[in-house]
């Protein structure tokens, strides 16, 4: 495993493959929670958390479900693993930070069903990572995922003011803006690591 | 117990993508090829209504605080049997669909049915529920397939269907494609609810004048 390896990957997570915008994974909270900046970039920082931890930890739990033959267990043993880790990370913040948790306020019982986090879990098995590789592919996905909400959140408030058809008003025209975001993100696809 | 209304709501004016914004992950991501639509539809259908069943059955016995642990339990478990069949009787499908099979768990129409459905309802409802809204997010797909498929590959179920004269407008089965093709859609949705509410307040206007 080398560093170029590490920027590889974290290349492809927050530009080329974003969860967002390539792998349509986290759409529901990315159009949930982008009504204003300060709480996207909440939600963004609090998803990477999360993120990174749920790596890290379901990496451990796939070695030993592998030496168990458990193999087939994975999407309930994930599941459960971060919805429990989810619950800790909000005890934790509410005894120790806060400010922190009350600023993320409902948004972090809501990561539980956020499909990026199964998803990067489900993916790193999928790729092979080891464990460095998972942790960084975790943080780095939702850096992706940090960026994608906060510039969509941007967009969002100027769109407010827009004068569009009636029948657009709300989601459609917030999945339309999205679309073109995506068609702009598909310009980092030619990016490479040598 | 009303099928009707539970029909109608399921496919039209509760319509799980369309009007309550649920499980757009999926919806986006593999609606490329009518077979991909298919087969995540059929399999959200069976997991669906299975869980509604269980989970009302359950309802008097989860207990209210730990209530969201044990949904996700009970669905992960039925995604975990759909996953393993379709592995051993489709694997075309299986390999296609890839991820998303496993986080059929995390869509939220899953769980927002469990929540706001079969928590509250009786087991014959809740089956029902299950079937109908499932159906709903099944013919959105389904929708989406045909158009990304037919205009972004001139292709249908992987047979030509446009000749050579037709460009494909590959950009179409690109994600782009699915925002654009998902916001029309709930953009027609819209106009079309406006329009029947307006006709339905015209009426009763009349009605009115009438009497």
């Amino acid at each position: 495993m080398s560093i170029t390896s590490l920027l590889a990957i974290s290349l492809g997570a927050i530009l080329t493959n974003n969860f967002i915008f390539a792998q349509f994974l986290g759409i529901c909270p990315f159009l949930g929670v982008s009504k204003k900046i300060d709480t996207a970039v909440g939600m963004g920082a609090a998803v990477t958390f999360v993120m990174g931890l749920a790596s890290a930890v379901c990496f451990g739990i796939n070695q030993l479900l592998v030496a168990a033959g458990l193999e087939y267990m994975q999407t309930v043993a994930f599941i459960l693993v971060i919805a429990a880790l989810v619950q800790f990370v909000e005890m934790f913040l509410k005894k120790n930070v806060p400010t922190l948790y009350t600023a993320l306020g409902v948004y972090l019982p809501l990561i539980t069903t956020n499909c990026a986090v199964l998803g990067v879990a489900l993916l790193n098995v999928q790729n092979d990572y080891n464990f460095i590789q998972s942790v960084v592919y975790g943080i780095t996905g939702g850096l992706g995922f940090l960026l994608a909400i906060f510039l969509f959140a941007a967009v969002r408030e100027q769109l407010e003011f827009a004068d569009n058809p009636k029948c657009f008003d709300g989601f459609p025209i917030a999945l339309i803006t999205a679309g073109l975001i995506a068609l702009a993100f598909m310009g980092f696809s030619g990016l490479k690591v040598w | 117990m009303n099928v009707k209304k539970q029909f109608k709501e399921g496919l039209l004016t509760q319509n799980p993508v369309l009007v309550q914004l649920l499980g757009m992950c999926s919806t986006m991501a593999i609606t490329t090829s009518i077979m991909n639509g298919l087969g995540m539809g059929v399999s959200v259908i069976i997991i669906l209504t299975l869980s509604n069943i269980i989970i009302s059955l359950l309802r008097k016995v989860i207990p209210n605080e730990v209530r969201i642990a044990c949904f996700i339990v009970v669905i992960a478990g039925f995604v975990t049997c759909v996953q393993l069949l379709l592995k051993a009787f489709l694997p075309d499908i299986d390999k296609s669909l890839g991820v998303f099979i496993p986080l059929i768990v995390v869509n939220c129409i899953i769980l927002g049915r469990a929540e706001a459905f079969a928590s509250k309802n009786s087991v014959g409802a809740s089956f029902l529920d299950g079937i109908f809204q499932g159906l709903g997010y099944t013919v959105v797909l389904l929708i989406m397939c045909f158009f990304r498929e037919l205009f972004g590959a001139g292709k249908l179920l992987d047979i030509q269907i446009l000749g050579d004269w037709y460009t494909p407008i590959g950009v179409l089965t690109l994600p782009v494609g699915g925002f654009l093709c998902l916001g029309t859609l709930i953009a027609v949705m819209q106009w079309a609810l406006a329009k029947s509410a307006k006709k339905k307040e015209q009426k009763e206007n009349t009605e009115k004048e009438a009497a």
